[in-house]
C-alpha cells in the first residue's frame, strides 16, 4: 500500500469511528446511560447473533454477484428438522446435539445445492431458483412441523440457546454472562473470514464476482465455486435454525420467515459488500448487522413507537450505503 | 481559411497523483480529419472525455463555431454537435439498428414513439452513409464492422459536426475498414470535423490531414501529415529512438520436437477441421480475416469450447476436450483477446490477476494463502516484464492497456507452461508495450515454447512468426514460411482472392 492509499484508508477508519462514537455518545446520554451498560451491550451482541450468521452466508453469495432468498425459509425448515429428529433420538446431551446440529446443517447444505444446481447448470439466475427455494423449504416445513412449532421433549438444548459461556469467570470479574449463541457468532466470523481471505476457495470467490470469464479462463472450476457458496448459505442458514431451535425449545415453521431475510441482505450491504459481485467482507457484514442491532436497541432504549422505528430503520439503511458511495467517490477523485 | 469548427485552448487536467493534461490547445477545422497519437497513458482518452462532457476539464476553455461552451454533461456536449464513438459500442445489443440510433432522442406521436418515424430516420441516416444493414434484427447478431455503423448512424443522426473515433479500425476485416474510410471521406466532404485516435501507422498516411502527438499530457508535435513521416511520429510519441519495430527471430533448430499438434479440429460452423502443429522454439501465427475463425480455434485448442470432433496434443499427450484446467496443466497459457472482458479481474489487484490461475502454488498444508510469497513471485514478474505499476497491490483497473496486457502475461509465465496461445496480443496497446511484449515472446520462443499467435494486424503477423498459417472460412487456407509470406500473398488468400 503506497502512502496516499494509507492516509486514506487511515481518514476512512478515522471518520467512521468518529461518527460512531459521537452516535453512541449521544444515544447513551439520551438514555441516561443505559445503553452503555455491559449488560446492554451483551443484549445487542445476542440480538445480532442469527441475522448476522445468515448475513456471513449471504456475503459468500453477493461477492459471487448472486443472491439468496431462501435463507429464511431454511432456517425454519432447519428447526422443524432439527426438533423432529432430535425428539425421535433415544439419545441424550452431547451425542444428541451434535447429531441434531450435523442433520440440520447436512439438511441447509442440501438445498443449498439444490439452489445452485439450475444457476451452475443452467445459467438460470439465482434470484428465481433461491425463490423457488424459499416457498419449497416453507410449504415443506409446515407439512413436515403439521403447521405448528414441534416443540422439544428434551431439556438438553437449553445451554445452547440461552446458556452462558465462561460464566464463572465473567461472574468472578463482575461482568454480565455472554450467551452461547454468541460464541456461535464469533467461531462463523472467525471461519468466515479467514475462509474468505485467506483461502484458494475465498480468492475464486471474488474472481468469480469480479469477472466469471476471466476466472474460468484462469482454469478456474467455476461451477464448484458457486455449487459451494450456496451451500454455505444454506448451512449458515442451518445453524440459525438450530440456534434458534435451542431457543425456543422448539422447531416452528414460522420463525425466520419474516424480516430475517432482508434484514440479513441489508447487513451485507450496509457492511460494504457490492450487490454486483467482487467485493465485500465477512468483517463489514458483521458491523453492517451490528448498525442494525444497535439502532434497534437505542430506538427500544429511547421508546421510538414500533411502526416507526422500521421507517428510521429504513432510511438509515438507505443513509448509509449512500454516504458509503459518496465516500467512495469522494476518494476516487 | 475557414474559422475553425472546434478550439480546445489551454486545458488541463489533474487526477489523484496524475497530471493527465497540461496546457493541451486543438483546433479542428470543418471538412478536416485530425489524427491523435500517442501511447497509452499520453492523455488521448482524457482530452476526448473532456470534449464529450464525460468529465470537466480543470483549466481551459473550449468553442464550437467560435462561441465559449461549456459542457456539465454528454448531454451538452450531443447538443452542440460532439458525437463520440468509443472502442467499445454504446449499442443496447437487444434492440434493432433504427431504435438504437433513436435511442434518448425518440420521435414521438403523443406519448408513444412513433415506431414509422424512428425506422424512416434509421434508414434515412443510413442511406446518406451509403450502406445497407439489416434493420430488422437485434443490433447484438450484427458484425462489428456493422455495428460500428450503426454507433455512427447514431451520432449523425443526432447532428453531430464534430466527430470523434477512437481506435475504430482496431476489431475490423479489411473490407470493413475499406469502407470506414469511403464513410469518413464522405462525413468529411460534407463538412464536419473528424478528430481520430489510432495506433496503426499505416493508417495515419491514408486518412490523416493532419497529426498531432500527445506525449505525457502535453502536445509534442501537430504537423500536417504530408510532412510527418511515421518514423518522426513514432519518435514524438515515444521521445526516444525506437530499435527496429520487431526484434530478430531466432531460428527453429532443425530438430526441435512437436510441442503442440492439432489434428482435424472440428466445431460447427467456425471451425471446419484444423490441423497443424508448432515445434518448440517456433512462433506460428493464424493470420485471416476477422471471422475467419481464428479466435475459436484457439479457444478450443486450450479447452475454452468443446470441439465436436478432433484433439490437441501437447508434448506427445492428448488433452481431455473442453476442459481448461488439463490444459493449464498440460502447460498451455491462452492470453486472451479482450483483457477487460477475459484476461484480468479489473476490481483485483496485480498480485491477485497475476496468481489467479497458479493460486495452487502459494497455499501452505494445502490451506491458506502466503501472501508474502505471492508478493514476491508478483515483484519478480513486475521487474522481469517491466510492468508499470505502483506496487503489487495495484487495481489492475488503475492501469494502462499495454500495462493491463503485461499482467495478463505475468499471470500465465508464473507457470511452466510451454504452448503459449496468444489471440491478438498487442491490440490496442501503445508502440513502446508492444515492442516489449514482442521481446517477450521471442524470449518465450528461444527458451524452447511454442507459441501461437492470433493477429489481425498484418506487419504484426509477417514480421513476428517463423510460419503463417492463413485461416479462411474455418479451415487453414495456406501456409507460408517467414520467407514466402508477404502482405499481398496472405491478403489474397484471406480474402479468397486467390487458393
Amino acid at each position: 500500500m503506497n502512502q496516499p492509499d494509507r492516509r486514506r484508508e487511515w481518514l476512512r477508519i478515522a471518520g467512521a469511528a468518529a461518527v460512531v462514537i459521537v452516535l453512541i455518545a449521544l444515544v447513551d446520554a439520551a438514555t441516561h446511560g443505559s445503553f452503555l451498560q455491559p449488560s446492554n451491550i451483551v443484549r445487542v451482541l445476542r440480538q445480532i447473533t442469527y441475522n448476522c450468521v445468515l448475513g456471513v452466508g449471504q456475503t459468500f453469495v453477493i461477492i459471487t454477484g448472486g443472491i439468496d432468498l431462501s435463507v429464511g425459509s431454511l432456517v425454519a425448515l432447519t428447526g422443524v428438522v432439527a426438533a423432529l429428529f432430535a425428539n425421535a433420538l433415544h439419545l441424550g446431551g452431547f451425542p444428541l446435539i451434535a447429531a441434531t446440529l450435523v442433520v440440520a446443517v447436512a439438511v441447509g447444505a442440501l438445498a443449498g445445492w439444490i439452489n445452485a444446481l439450475p444457476v451452475v447448470k443452467l445459467n438460470l439466475p439465482p434470484f428465481i431458483t433461491t425463490l423457488a427455494m424459499l416457498e419449497m423449504a416453507l410449504g415443506a416445513s409446515f407439512i413436515l412441523a403439521h403447521g405448528r412449532p414441534v416443540a422439544l421433549q428434551t431439556t438438553d438444548f437449553q445451554n445452547t440457546g440461552i446458556g452462558s459461556f465462561l460464566g464463572g469467570v465473567t461472574r468472578a470479574l463482575h461482568l454480565p454472562s455472554i450467551p452461547v449463541p454468541v460464541i456461535w457468532m464469533v467461531v462463523v466470523i472467525v471461519a468466515a473470514s479467514v475462509l474468505l481471505t485467506r483461502t484458494r476457495f475465498g480468492r475464486y470467490v471474488f474472481a468469480i464476482g469480479g469477472n466469471e470469464e476471466a476466472a474460468r479462463l484462469a482454469g478456474i472450476n467455476v461451477g464448484r465455486v458457486k455449487t459451494l457458496v450456496y451451500v454455505i448459505s444454506g448451512a449458515c442458514a442451518a445453524i440459525v435454525g438450530f440456534l434458534y431451535m435451542a431457543l425456543f425449545s422448539s422447531g416452528s415453521p414460522q420463525t425466520g420467515t419474516g424480516d430475517e431475510l432482508l434484514e440479513s441482505i441489508a447487513a451485507v450491504v450496509v457492511g460494504g459488500t457490492s450487490l454486483t459481485g467482487g467485493r465485500g467482507s465477512i468483517v463489514g457484514t458483521f458491523f453492517g448487522a451490528l448498525l442494525i442491532g444497535v439502532l434497534y436497541n437505542a430506538m427500544n432504549l429511547l421508546n421510538v413507537d414500533s411502526y416507526l422505528q422500521k421507517v428510521l430503520l429504513g432510511a438509515v439503511i438507505l443513509l448509509a450505503v449512500v454516504l458509503d458511495e459518496l465516500r467512495k467517490r469522494y476518494l476516487a477523485r | 481559411m475557414t474559422a475553425p469548427l472546434l478550439q480546445m485552448r489551454g486545458i488541463g487536467k489533474s487526477f489523484p497523483g496524475v497530471r493527465a493534461l497540461s496546457d493541451v490547445s486543438l483546433e479542428l477545422f470543418p471538412g478536416e480529419v485530425l489524427v491523435l497519437v500517442g501511447e497509452n497513458g499520453a492523455g488521448k482518452s482524457t482530452l476526448m472525455k473532456i470534449l464529450a462532457g464525460a468529465i470537466p476539464a480543470d483549466q481551459g476553455e473550449i468553442s464550437i463555431d467560435g462561441t465559449p461552451v461549456h459542457f456539465h454533461s454528454p448531454q451538452d456536449a450531443q447538443r452542440r454537435g460532439v458525437g463520440m464513438i468509443y472502442q467499445e459500442f454504446t449499442l443496447v445489443p437487444q434492440l434493432f439498428a433504427p431504435a438504437n440510433i433513436a435511442l434518448g432522442a425518440e420521435p414521438a406521436a403523443g406519448p408513444f414513439i412513433d415506431a414509422a418515424a424512428v425506422r424512416e430516420r434509421a434508414k434515412r441516416t443510413l442511406d446518406e452513409l451509403g450502406v445497407d444493414i439489416p434493420l430488422d434484427v437485434p443490433v447484438a447478431q450484427l458484425s462489428v464492422g456493422q455495428q460500428q455503423l450503426v454507433e455512427i448512424a447514431k451520432v449523425l443522426a443526432r447532428n453531430a459536426r464534430i466527430i470523434v473515433m477512437d481506435e475504430p479500425t482496431a476489431a475490423l476485416s479489411e473490407r470493413e475498414i475499406e469502407r470506414l474510410f469511403t464513410i469518413i471521406g464522405r462525413l468529411r466532404s460534407s463538412g464536419a470535423g473528424i478528430i481520430y485516435i489510432s495506433h496503426r501507422m499505416e493508417e495515419l498516411s491514408r486518412i490523416a490531414d493532419r497529426i498531432m502527438v500527445l506525449r505525457d499530457g502535453r502536445v509534442v508535435e501537430a504537423r500536417a501529415a504530408a510532412d510527418f513521416s511515421s518514423d518522426e511520429i513514432v519518435r514524438a510519441m515515444v521521445g526516444r529512438r525506437l530499435e527496429a519495430h520487431f526484434p530478430e527471430l531466432p531460428p527453429v533448430p532443425r530438430d526441435a520436437k512437436l510441442r503442440l499438434e492439432v489434428h482435424d479440429l472440428v466445431r460447427a460452423p467456425a471451425i471446419n477441421g484444423v490441423s497443424f502443429g508448432v515445434h518448440a522454439g517456433e512462433i506460428v501465427a493464424l493470420a485471416g480475416l476477422v471471422g475467419a475463425g481464428r479466435t475459436e480455434i484457439v479457444r478450443a485448442v486450450a479447452g475454452a469450447d468443446r470441439p465436436e470432433r478432433g484433439d490437441v496434443r501437447v508434448d506427445g499427450r492428448a488433452l481431455r476436450s473442453a476442459s481448461i484446467g488439463a490444459a493449464i496443466a498440460a502447460g498451455v497459457a491462452f492470453i486472451t483477446e479482450d483483457r477487460k472482458a477475459q484476461g484480468l479481474v479489473l476490481g483485483m489487484s496485480v498480485r491477485e490477476n497475476v496468481t489467479l490461475a497458479h493460486l495452487g502454488d502459494f497455499v501452505d498444508r494445502d490451506l491458506l494463502i502466503d501472501v508474502a510469497r505471492e508478493r514476491s513471485a508478483t515483484t519478480r514478474m513486475i521487474d522481469e516484464l517491466h510492468i508499470r505499476t505502483p506496487s503489487t497491490e495495484q487495481l489492475a483497473r488503475n492501469l494502462s492497456g499495454g500495462t493491463q496486457q503485461k499482467v495478463v502475461l505475468a499471470k500465465w509465465l508464473l507457470g511452466q507452461a510451454g504452448v503459449f496461445l496468444f489471440d491478438e496480443p498487442t491490440r490496442g496497446i501503445d508502440v513502446g508495450a508492444k515492442a516489449e511484449i514482442y521481446k517477450i515472446m521471442v524470449e518465450l520462443a528461444a527458451r524452447g515454447g511454442a507459441i501461437v499467435m492470433v493477429s489481425s494486424d498484418l506487419p504484426e503477423a509477417l514480421g513476428m512468426a517463423h510460419r503463417v498459417l492463413v485461416v479462411r472460412g474455418g479451415r487453414i487456407a495456406a501456409e507460408f514460411s517467414r520467407a514466402e509470406a508477404t502482405p499481398d500473398r496472405v491478403i489474397a488468400v484471406a480474402t479468397g482472392a486467390a487458393a
